[in-house]
């Protein structure tokens, strides 16, 4: 059942998009470990992580544009979920350093044998083990945002207040993470990770099979965010993003929708952070600085909102964008996101998938009833052909 | 009538914003299966009566009753719609970015929670039903067109069939004709009076002829309370509603 409800809302485009990704999972690992380093082919390991990073930032880029796209709350905190996940991950990997450490101390990492503590705090307990690891990403965000949701949808804060409570709370996170009595490191967060399940961290096959996790994650994800956006449940989201006091009044629950978003989108920005983390090798208070979450609006803006492939798009270009600008001309990368933002704002309001939506269809000089399933906001505006079937 | 066997029961209602009171201790009474219009000029309190009955606003004091027994002022606007109370608004309010069919498909009676509606497929009544809303609405050309490129007043048959598909006990009906040719009102009034033969239905309309083409009882409203109720040439010939409204 699980899988036909996955499954059954796939169409052409859809199918092109996934061929493409899980081309894109295979070549990039089998480029990198099988073509030999001399052959002109082969891909560095360093170039493989950074596509294992993009892939993360796409996967918070789709449960951004989950909640924005379809149902219209503009989020400026999800690095908040985002960084709890990676904590979690990165909290696993401290303890499987072990006596490596630099104070060799089994059970305390480092940076607690420094601050002279004697015993694990609480937290801490159970994060040696992967599989509880597995669970925090996914539960702490999720809680997070649950309780978090619960609080401000009832109260119906919406729009932009909405959107500043999002940004005060990852800023409140920042300034928590940054104090060394929290117990996760400071300032410096968590890092000199060694291994992961038994791997270690820096071999080549495991950061190919880090970026071939990620890029499942994105696929995978992608596939749920699709499921839940083309059920029945995402017509009310889009109803509740154009109209919400109108789809009160069908008798639709407003908050609860809101909230069942809300925490299925922090869950996957946790997973996303969890994926970040080995692949950078750190996690600190920086991850959730306000800034980064603004980024990743960017990135689903630019990409096309409320389109899903969009995000992921928006996500790839504009760090692929970043990480060349950053190389060549550092200081002019934060006007070039700017004046991107503005551009895009002003004169792609449905970014990327839009523009590229309508040149097919300017192609196609018999426009048929079936065009345009992917073109911006729209593609909550395609005719739906479902009904007749 | 008693409340005990009314289906809308207002009793002292006032509601003020700002000082202002736009309901002023509005008493009125609506029986299982009747159909009412309510008339008076702008700024009447009409709408605002319909935001206290579907939840919208909070009076300030007065009792509004559903059923002879669910006390509405409790209950906000997503248990108003789910205890039977169906609303279309003044302004056209349809989901623009929805084609006709997810609108109607939105409003189609049956259960309102996400997990409900995650995993909810179309049944073949369902279908049924649409269609034959579609048919009703005369938008079956237009069935998976989006609802933003609607004419005004085929926003407000979709409003109405977005009613019916909620199936409701009670219908509050805000201007339905406004924006409308002589035609189209016309027809309109025939397809609320068809849908009064199986429901309670409160109409607000400023067209006196398409009041009179519904032929029931009426009620005038001004500043914020009844000033008369009765046959459509009783209200008009009480000298206060030809002063406030009907005069001007
Ligand atoms: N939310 C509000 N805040 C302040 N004043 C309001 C509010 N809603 C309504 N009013 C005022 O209350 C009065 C009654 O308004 P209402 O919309 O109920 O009138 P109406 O009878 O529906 O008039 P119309 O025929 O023009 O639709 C008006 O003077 C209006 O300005
Ligand atoms: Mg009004």
């Amino acid at each position: 059942m699980m899988t036909s409800f996955l499954f059954r809302t796939l169409d052409a485009k859809a199918g092109v998009f996934i061929a493409i990704l899980l081309a894109v999972i295979v070549a990039v690992p089998c480029f990198n470990l099988l073509v030999p380093e001399t052959s002109s082919f082969h891909l560095p390991t360093y170039a493989v992580t950074l596509m294992g990073k993009y892939m993360t930032y796409a996967l918070l880029a789709l449960s951004v544009d989950l909640v924005w796209g379809f149902c219209g709350i503009l989020s400026l905190g999800h690095g908040a979920f985002f960084a709890l996940g990676g904590y979690a991950m990165g909290m696993y990997l401290m303890r499987q350093i072990g006596t490596r450490g630099v104070y060799g101390d089994p059970i305390l990492p480092d940076f607690m044998v420094f601050l002279n503590w004697k015993e694990l705090p609480w937290y801490w307990y159970g994060f040696d083990m992967f599989w509880f690891a597995a669970i925090m990403v996914m539960l702490v965000p999720g809680v997070l945002a649950f309780v978090f949701g619960w609080f401000a949808f009832r109260s119906r804060v919406t729009g932009v207040y909405l959107s500043i409570i999002t940004q005060a709370l990852t800023y409140a996170l920042l300034l928590a993470f940054f104090r060394n009595d929290m117990g996760f490191g400071g300032n410096n967060g968590l890092t000199d990770f060694k291994d992961i399940l038994g791997f270690d961290v820096q071999a080549d096959t495991t950061r190919a099979g880090l970026f071939a996790t990620s890029g499942l994650a994105v696929l995978i994800c992608f596939l749920i965010c699709r499921a839940i956006t083309k059920s029945k449940l995402g017509k009310v989201l889009v109803a509740v993003r154009d109209a919400e006091s109108r789809t009160r009044f069908l008798g639709y629950r407003v908050e609860h929708y809101k909230l069942f978003v809300w925490t299925i989108s922090a869950m996957m920005a946790g997973i996303a952070g969890a994926l970040y983390v080995p692949q950078v090798g750190i996690i600190n208070p920086g991850e959730f600085a306000p800034a980064n979450s603004i980024e990743t609006v960017i990135w689903v803006a630019v990409g096309g909102r409320g389109t899903l492939v969009g995000a992921v798009i928006g996500a790839i270009l504009v760090n692929f964008a970043k990480t060349w600008f950053t190389a060549a001309l550092p200081d002019l990368w934060l006007f070039a996101l700017g004046g991107l933002f503005v551009a895009v704002t002003l004169f792609l309001p449905k970014g990327i998938i839009g523009i590229a939506g309508d040149l097919m269809k300017k192609r196609k000089s018999t426009p048929s009833k079936e065009t345009n399933d992917t073109s911006g906001p729209s593609a909550t505006k395609t005719p739906d052909p479902e009904p007749a079937e | 009538m008693s409340r005990p066997n009314s289906l809308l029961y207002l009793d002292g209602v006032s509601v003020s914003f700002d000082g202002f009171k736009a309901l002023n201790d509005l008493s009125m009474v609506i029986g299982p299966g009747e159909m009412r219009a309510i008339i008076g000029p702008n700024g009447a309190g009409k709408t605002t009566m319909m935001d206290v009955i579907t939840g919208k606003t909070k009076p300030d004091t007065g009792e509004v009753y559903f059923n002879g027994v669910v006390d509405l002022t409790g209950e906000d606007e997503a248990s108003i719609a789910e205890l039977g109370i169906g609303r279309k608004f003044q302004k056209p309010t349809v989901f623009e970015s929805h084609t006709i069919w997810d609108n109607l498909e939105l409003a189609l009676k049956g259960p309102r929670g996400p997990f409900a509606t995650l995993f909810h497929r179309l049944s073949a009544e369902e279908e049924a039903r649409i269609n034959e809303l579609l048919k009703v609405i005369r938008l079956g050309e237009k069935a998976h067109e989006l609802a933003e490129n609607l004419s005004h007043g085929q926003k407000q048959w979709l409003e109405i069939g977005m009613l019916l598909a909620q199936d409701p006990k009670l219908l509050l009906v805000d201007e339905p004709a406004a924006g409308m040719t002589d035609a189209e009102t016309a027809e309109t009034a025939e397809l609320l009076k068809d849908i009064a033969k199986t429901h309670a239905v409160v109409v607000v309309e400023h067209d006196m002829t398409f009041i009179r083409a519904l032929g029931v009882k009426v009620t005038c409203l001004a500043e914020g309370s009844v000033l008369a109720e009765g046959s459509l040439d009783y209200v008009s010939a009480n000298e206060r509603v030809v002063e406030v409204y009907l005069g001007r």
